[in-house]
């Protein structure tokens, strides 16, 4: 079966997808983004979470034929995505709240221009605010439970720009981290969240 | 395997009516770790997501009309006034990333004696509203379980909402677990107070095949309750009376050993979960009557 859909804001075609495919699946194996995780492939570990339509979902749960015509998230996109929403704020805050036209407006398209040619891979660009407070506090071991732990914070800290430390760990309880570094990983959301504060 | 994407509910009861084998998958959260570990190849998958009035609910004068695949987390955060006991079960699903995708009609439909959902809608009272191309029917919860993953649908039928009455009172729930996430209940227990009615009504899972309700628990409390008008004086439930109801509690459980936990420790379990539930709802039957009489 066929199965188009967006990713990081590019429309995809995954051509000869097995019925009972994971979107996991054909994010690695098919469109070439390695950085969603395949471990436990039953919804207990987190590695795989991306944005479904915005909301955080283990992508090993959701088949592939689900994600018909919807938009996804993957850690790769998760900069521009952060950086589009940065926009997104400042424009708000310039037309002091007023609703955004629809459409991308001219700071949005100038941001999309300046995107490079490939950032699809996530390589080469800028990094999201939430992965550079993770390597600024260490919070990267292993790395391999990273990406998701990316993505729900980042999802988190869009909602909850001022978390406590039980929201951080509700946010983030479907998440493991088999190095066991959860502290490290706590002071990266606390200090994404006190540089996004500082920056508005 | 087939993937059929039936764009609305009509659509969704003929695949069904033509294919009764065909498995509904909406968050995924049970199918597809079923079929990622081998251990189903369904001839067809049912997609549900493109059938949006499954994502509704309604507040009505009595119940809560909730569709099918209402995630968890919106059940935790828009209902948990008319619902307490099912916003309380919804919390302790899985994690986040679980929540947003599974809801009670999945929770139904693999009709698993740990789902989350079954104790809180036992206690509630709740009637499941399965549809096929033959007709709806209203099917009463405590007629739904029928034994170990197996419930009371017919293979054309589909859930197409549950209809959970709204608290007029307290509810609470309790889970037994290793961690706070991530856990399939060892045990779980669901217990709502109806001072409309006089009486309370409990929920019991993963302690027997399907799951229960501790009848004989709840015909002795409400009797004790009635025979020294604690819903009128509001006295504090004597020890002797929560004790008895702990023990009747536990011996409604029919549990086995099982690698989560032994049945024994199960059936202990169960009891002390249904003193507390019981010490944390009188507590707070008391203070709302405090309050409304403080009040008037």
């Amino acid at each position: 079966m066929r199965v188009n859909f967006t990713v990081n804001g590019r429309p995809q075609e995954a051509d000869d997808v097995w019925e009972g495919e994971s979107l996991l699946y054909v994010l690695r194996e098919r469109l070439g983004l390695p950085g969603s995780k395949n471990a436990c492939e039953q919804g207990e570990c987190g590695s795989c979470t991306v944005r479904l339509d915005g909301v955080p979902v283990c992508s090993c749960l959701v088949a592939a034929g689900q994600v018909e015509g919807r938009d996804v998230v993957t850690v790769e996109g998760l900069a521009d995505h952060a950086r589009q929403r940065a926009v997104r704020d400042r424009c708000k805050t310039v037309s002091h709240g007023a609703p955004a036209a629809s459409g991308p407006s001219l700071d949005e398209a100038r941001v999309r221009q300046a995107e490079g040619s490939d950032s699809q891979a996530g390589e080469g660009g800028e990094l999201a605010p939430i992965q550079q407070a993770f390597i600024d506090a260490g919070a990267v071991q292993c790395g391999f439970c990273t990406p998701g732990l990316l993505v729900a914070a980042d999802e988190m800290l869009e909602h909850n720009p001022t978390p406590t430390d039980a929201d951080i760990r509700e946010a983030l309880s479907g998440n493991l981290c088999r190095c066991t570094g959860y502290e490290k990983i706590m002071d990266a959301v606390r200090l994404a969240a006190a540089r996004q504060g500082e920056a508005v | 395997m087939d993937f059929l994407r039936p764009a609305s509910w009509e659509e969704a009861l003929a695949a069904k009516a033509e294919h009764p084998t065909a498995v509904p998958i909406a968050g995924g959260t049970d199918v597809m770790v079923e079929i990622n570990f081998d251990h189903r190849r369904p001839e067809y998958l049912l997609d549900l997501n493109r059938v949006g009035d499954l994502y509704e609910w309604e507040v009505g004068e009595e119940a809560v009309r909730l569709g099918a695949s209402v995630p968890y987390s919106r059940i935790m955060e828009n209902l948990r006034a008319e619902l307490p006991g099912l916003a309380l079960a919804s919390h302790t699903v899985a994690s986040p990333q679980i929540r947003n995708r599974g809801g009670v009609g999945g929770n139904l439909g693999t009709a698993s004696p740990a789902g989350d959902a079954h104790p809180a809608l036992l206690a509630a009272g709740a009637e499941v509203e399965a549809e096929s191309v033959r007709g709806s029917r209203r099917i009463p919860i405590d007629a739904f379980y029928t034994g170990v993953k197996r419930n009371a649908l017919a293979p054309d039928e589909l859930i197409r909402a549950v209809h959970v009455k709204k608290a007029d009172g307290p509810q609470q729930y309790s889970k037994v677990g290793t961690r706070n996430a991530m856990v399939i209940a060892v045990c779980a227990f669901g217990l709502a107070l109806h001072p409309e009615t006089r009486t309370v009504r409990t929920g019991i899972g993963s302690a027997a095949p399907t799951p229960v309700r501790a009848r004989t628990a709840e015909e002795f409390l409400d009797a004790a309750l009635e025979e020294d008008g604690f819903w009128d004086n509001g006295k504090v439930i004597t020890p002797s009376v929560a004790k008895q109801f702990a023990d009747l509690c536990a011996a409604a459980c029919n549990p086995i050993d099982d690698v989560r936990g032994t049945a024994s420790y199960r059936r202990h379990a169960v009891g002390v979960m249904a003193r507390r539930t019981l010490s944390w709802t009188w507590e707070s039957y008391r203070g709302a009557r405090r309050a409304s009489k403080g009040a008037a």
